[in-house]
C-alpha cells in the first residue's frame, strides 16, 4: 500500500507542475498577480509531494520490501543500513527521483527565498521551472516507475553493486545532483529573462548565489567521485576523463565561467546575451550529462542499465529545452547588447579571456567526449578517445588560463594598468622562478612541462595571495578590521582561487612524479618503491557483514625503520557475485603510499598475489584544493550581498576597492 | 550578419541532436569492437577432440575444404550466456542447414563432456582448446562467440556475445544477406 502512495504522490506533483507551467506565466503576462503568486504555493506542494514520494522509496530500502521491483534489483537484506539508504539513488529509477527532487526543491527555494525578486520575473522562472520538472515526472511515470511491485515478492535481493558499496559515492551522487540540476534554476531564470526582453544588473545579483550554490554542490560532487575513484577502484589515478566524467566536468567548467561573466553583469551591465548563453548551455550539458548516463550512447564505466526508448526521451526532453531556449535566444538575445565600454585592458577584457579560454576547454572536452560517437556515424569505424588526447588539449588551453588568472584581480574595471600592475609583480615572479628552480633541482625525472606547470601554479597562488594582502593592507595597522569589513564574497574569490592553485599542483605531482610497482607476491616478498621497503607477509581470511575480504599484511619500512603496517583486502560479494578492491593507503602531505592486491589470472601462479605498490607525491594537494574552492564559494554564498536585494534600476556603483 | 552569430549555437545543438538521434538507433552498441579479421581467412589452427566426446577435432583443413556457408561457435560449459543460446543456437543449424563447429574455450574435458551430454551436442567437428590459445588467434573477447565462414574458409562476420533476442535476429540478417553472395 505505501509504495502505492509514493507513485500517486508523484502523479499529483505532475499535476501540480502542470498548472505550476501554465498560470504564473499567464500571470505575468496579464499582470495578473495571483495568479503569478500561485507558483510559490504550486512549488511547495509540488517539492513537498515528491520528497514524499522519495521518503517512501527510501522506506522500502530501509525495511527491505522485496514486494518493490526497485529494491529487489538493488538491494539485500544483509547489507549494512546506510548503504540501504544510499541504494535508494544507486540506480536509474531512484536516481531519477532524486533528480526531480532536487529541481523542486530549487524551484521551491526560489519560491520562499526569492522574496526581492520582482514577481513577474520571479512568477515566469517559477514556470520554466515546472516546465523541466513536467518533463523529467512525466519521464519517470511512463518509462521508469520506481514503485513497480513483483509478484510473488523474492526472498531476497540481488545486492547493490559492490564497487557502489562505499561512504564516499553514497555521498556523491546527491551532492553532484545538486550541482547538476541546481544550475536547473539558472537556465529557468535566464529563459525567464528572454522571455521579459530584459537583463539587467539587478538580474545578474539574483542568478548569482545561485550558480554559486550549484556550483559550490558541482565542486564537491566531482571531487568525491574523483576521491572514491582514487581509493576504491584500485589503480591509484583519479581522473579517467570517460565520458561520464567529463559530462560533470563540461558543466563545471562552463558553470565557472558564467560565475565570472555574471560578475561582468551585475557591475558594468554588459556580457548580456553572453551570460544568458552561458546560463543556457551550463544547464544544456548538465542535461548532456543525464541523456548519455541514461541512454548508453558510449561506453562508459559508469552507465545505468540502458534502455533506448528511455533515450529517444530523454533525447526529446533535451530538444525541447535546449532547442527551444537557444531559439528564444537567437531571436531575443540581439537586442540586449549594450551597457559600459571598457578598454582592451581592463578587468572586463580579463573576465572576458577567462570566459573565452573556459568556453573553449568545455568544447575540447565536448569534442573528445563525442568524437567517438562522430566517427562511427561518419565512417563507422569504432575508436575511444583517452587520456593522450585530453591532455594535449586540456593542458595548452588552462595554463594560458592560470597565468591570466593571477593576474585578473589586479586590474581595475574600465580600464587598467598592465604595466604599473606586471612591475609591482616582479618581485613575486622572482620568487616564482627561484621556487620553480628548487622544484627542478629537487625532482628527477618527468616532463619539463611539469615543472613549468608547477611554477605556473606558484604564480597563480603567490599572485592571489599578494592580491589579498594588499587588498586588506595586511600590513597596517588595523589590518584585522579591514579583513572583517571587507566583503566575504571578495575572501572567498582568494580562497577559490589559491584551491585552483592547490588542486593544480596536486594534479602535477601526481601524474608526472608518479612512481609505481607491480609485483607477484607471496609470503616474504620484498618490493621496493620511491624509498620504501615493502615486506609481503601473507594473506588472511576475514568476513563482513556481506563479504568475505581476504587481507595481506604489509610490513612498510624505510631506511631500515619500520614506519607502517597496511593492509589492503580484496572483498567478494556472494550475492552481487562480484569483487572489490580496498586499497590501503598511508597519507601524508608529501604524498601517499598506495597497496593494492588482486588475484593474478595466469596459471600456474596459485598462492601469488598481483601487489600493486604506487608513491603518488603531493595527491592530497587535490582534495585540499578541492575544499578551499568548496570553502571560497560557501564563504562568497554567505555574502550579505547576495542576500539583500540589489537596487533596481540603478547601475552597481563601482566601488573604490574592487570585490571581485 | 550578427543577428545570424545568434543562431549559431542553435545550429551546433541541432547538428548534436541528429548525431544522438542516429546514436539511439536500433542495435547498435556502443561496446562492440569489430573484428580485425572480417574478410580474412580464418587463422591456422589444430585442436584435438574433446576427451570422452565422441565428436572429431577440429582444424582449418576443415573449414578450408568446406563449399558452403558455415558457423563457427565458441562456447565453454562455464558460461552461462551459452547454456542460453545452446538450444537457439541448435535450432537455427537445423532450420538453416548450415555446418556448426565448435570451439570449446579454456574448458574441463569432463565438464564439457557433460555439459554437451546434458544440452545435446549440434557440432559437426569440436576442437578443445584448452590453453585458449587458439581462442587468442581467432580473437575471441568473450565467450560466447558465433562466426560466420565463407566457403574456402574466410571469416566473414563475427556476433560476439550469446544469439538470442537481438544477438539471434543479427545473426540470421547476416546469414540472409550472404546467403545472397553464396548460394
Amino acid at each position: 500500500m505505501i509504495p502505492e502512495l509514493g507513485q500517486f504522490a508523484i502523479a499529483l506533483a505532475l499535476i501540480a507542475a502542470c498548472v505550476q507551467s501554465v498560470l504564473p506565466m499567464l500571470g505575468a503576462a496579464r499582470g495578473n498577480l495571483v495568479w503569478m503568486r500561485a507558483g510559490t504555493a504550486t512549488s511547495v506542494v509540488q517539492a513537498l509531494l515528491i520528497a514524499f514520494a522519495f521518503g517512501v522509496l527510501m522506506r522500502s530500502y530501509i525495511v527491505s520490501d522485496f514486494t518493490v521491483l526497485n529494491v529487489v534489483q538493488n538491494s539485500n537484506s544483509l547489507k549494512p543500513m546506510i548503504y540501504k539508504i544510499a541504494g535508494t539513488w544507486g540506480n536509474h529509477e531512484g536516481s531519477l527521483l532524486l533528480w526531480v527532487l532536487i529541481l523542486a526543491l530549487f524551484g521551491a527555494a526560489v519560491a520562499l527565498f526569492g522574496g526581492n525578486i520582482p514577481n513577474g520575473l520571479k512568477a515566469r522562472t517559477l514556470s520554466v521551472q515546472a516546465w523541466i520538472s513536467v518533463g523529467f515526472l512525466s519521464f519517470m511515470i511512463f518509462t521508469s516507475n520506481p514503485f513497480e511491485r513483483v509478484f510473488p515478492p523474492p526472498m531476497d535481493g540481488n545486492d547493490l553493486n559492490p564497487l557502489l558499496q562505499d561512504i564516499g559515492l553514497a555521498i556523491h551522487p546527491p551532492l553532484l545532483y545538486i550541482g547538476y540540476v541546481g544550475f536547473s534554476i539558472v537556465f529557468s531564470f535566464a529563459v525567464a529573462a528572454l522571455i521579459e526582453g530584459r537583463v539587467d544588473p539587478a538580474w545578474a545579483r539574483w542568478v548569482r548565489p545561485w550558480t554559486l550554490a550549484a556550483w559550490v554542490a558541482l565542486t564537491g560532487g566531482i571531487a568525491l567521485g574523483s576521491w572514491w575513484a582514487y581509493y576504491e577502484l584500485g589503480w591509484g589515478g583519479w581522473w579517467f576523463w570517460d565520458p561520464v566524467e567529463n559530462v560533470s566536468f563540461m558543466p563545471w567548467l562552463l558553470g565557472t565561467a558564467l560565475l565570472h561573466s555574471a560578475i561582468v553583469t551585475e557591475k558594468r551591465d554588459t556580457f548580456k546575451s553572453w551570460t544568458i548563453l552561458l546560463a543556457i548551455l551550463t544547464f544544456s550539458l548538465s542535461l548532456l550529462g543525464t541523456f548519455i548516463v541514461r541512454s548508453g550512447l558510449l561506453t562508459s564505466v559508469h552507465a545505468f542499465a540502458v534502455d533506448p526508448e528511455r533515450g529517444l526521451y530523454i533525447l526529446g526532453l533535451l530538444g525541447l529545452s535546449i532547442g527551444g531556449s537557444l531559439t528564444l535566444f537567437a531571436v531575443r538575445a540581439p537586442a540586449m547588447e549594450g551597457g559600459g565600454l571598457f578598454a582592451p585592458i581592463s578587468r572586463e577584457a580579463g573576465l572576458l579571456i577567462n570566459n573565452l579560454l573556459l568556453a573553449t576547454a568545455t568544447a575540447t572536452v565536448l569534442f573528445g567526449t563525442l568524437y567517438p560517437l562522430f566517427l562511427e556515424a561518419m565512417t563507422n569505424e569504432k575508436i575511444s578517445v583517452g587520456p593522450p588526447f585530453f591532455n594535449a588539449s586540456f593542458i595548452p588551453v588552462t595554463l594560458p588560463l592560470i597565468i591570466v588568472m593571477a593576474i585578473g584581480p589586479f586590474l581595475s574595471w574600465k580600464r587598467a594598468d598592465l604595466a604599473g600592475v606586471l612591475s609591482r609583480m616582479k618581485l613575486l615572479l622572482a620568487l616564482v622562478v627561484l621556487a620553480t628552480l628548487a622544484v627542478w633541482y629537487f625532482t628527477t625525472g618527468g616532463p619539463v612541462l611539469a615543472v613549468v606547470s608547477m611554477g605556473i601554479a606558484f604564480w597563480l597562488i603567490g599572485a592571489t595571495a599578494m592580491e589579498w594582502a594588499r587588498r586588506v593592507k595586511l600590513f597596517k595597522a588595523d589590518a584585522w578590521s579591514r579583513i572583517r569589513r571587507q566583503p566575504r564574497a571578495s575572501h572567498g574569490m582568494t580562497l577559490a582561487h589559491i584551491g585552483i592553485g592547490v588542486v593544480m599542483m596536486g594534479v602535477i605531482g601526481s601524474s608526472a612524479w608518479k612512481e609505481e610497482v607491480v609485483a607477484f607476491a607471496e609470503p616474504g616478498t620484498q618490493v621496493q618503491v620511491a624509498g620504501f621497503d615493502l615486506t609481503f607477509e601473507g594473506i588472511s581470511e576475514e568476513r563482513g557483514p556481506n563479504y568475505l575480504a581476504q587481507v595481506a599484511t604489509i610490513k612498510v619500512e624505510r631506511a631500515g625503520a619500520q614506519i607502517t603496517t597496511l593492509y589492503p583486502e580484496r572483498r567478494t560479494y556472494p550475492v552481487a557475485r562480484s569483487t572489490t578492491t580496498e586499497s590501503d593507503i598511508r597519507q601524508t602531505l608529501a604524498g601517499d603510499l598506495y597497496l593494492s592486491i588482486a588475484e593474478p589470472a595466469a596459471e600456474g601462479s596459485e598462492g601469488k598475489w598481483v601487489l600493486r605498490a604506487l608513491y603518488e607525491p603531493l595527491v592530497n594537494f587535490l582534495w585540499i584544493g578541492s575544499a578551499l574552492l568548496v570553502c571560497g564559494g560557501l564563504l562568497s554564498l554567505s555574502d550579505r550581498r547576495l542576500r539583500v536585494g540589489a537596487p533596481r534600476k540603478t547601475r552597481a556603483p563601482v566601488a573604490a576597492t574592487p570585490a571581485e | 550578419m550578427r543577428r545570424i552569430l545568434f543562431f549559431l549555437p542553435l545550429a551546433i545543438v541541432a547538428f548534436l541532436g541528429g548525431v544522438f538521434l542516429w546514436g539511439l538507433q536500433d542495435g547498435r552498441d556502443p561496446g562492440s569492437i569489430p573484428s580485425a579479421l572480417i574478410n580474412k581467412p580464418a587463422p591456422a589452427f589444430e585442436l584435438s577432440a574433446i576427451d570422452g566426446v565422441g565428436t572429431p577435432g577440429f582444424a582449418q583443413s576443415d573449414l578450408a575444404s568446406l563449399e558452403e556457408l558455415s558457423l563457427v561457435n565458441v562456447f565453454a560449459s562455464w558460461c552461462a550466456p551459452c547454456r542460453a543460446e545452446h538450444p537457439l543456437l541448435t535450432r537455427l543449424a537445423e532450420e538453416e542447414g548450415i555446418p556448426l563447429f565448435g570451439l570449446n574455450y579454456k574448458d574441463k574435458a569432463d565438464a564439457a563432456a557433460a555439459w554437451l551430454e546434458e544440452l545435446g551436442n549440434p557440432y559437426q567437428r569440436i576442437g578443445h582448446d584448452l590453453s585458449g590459445r587458439v581462442g587468442i588467434e581467432w580473437g575471441v573477447t568473450g565467450v560466447p562467440e558465433t562466426f560466420i565462414i565463407a566457403p574456402g574458409g574466410t571469416i566473414l562476420y563475427r556476433e560476439a556475445g550469446p544469439v538470442v533476442g537481438d544477438g539471434m535476429k543479427r545473426l540470421q540478417k547476416a546469414l540472409a544477406d550472404l546467403r545472397e553472395d553464396y548460394p
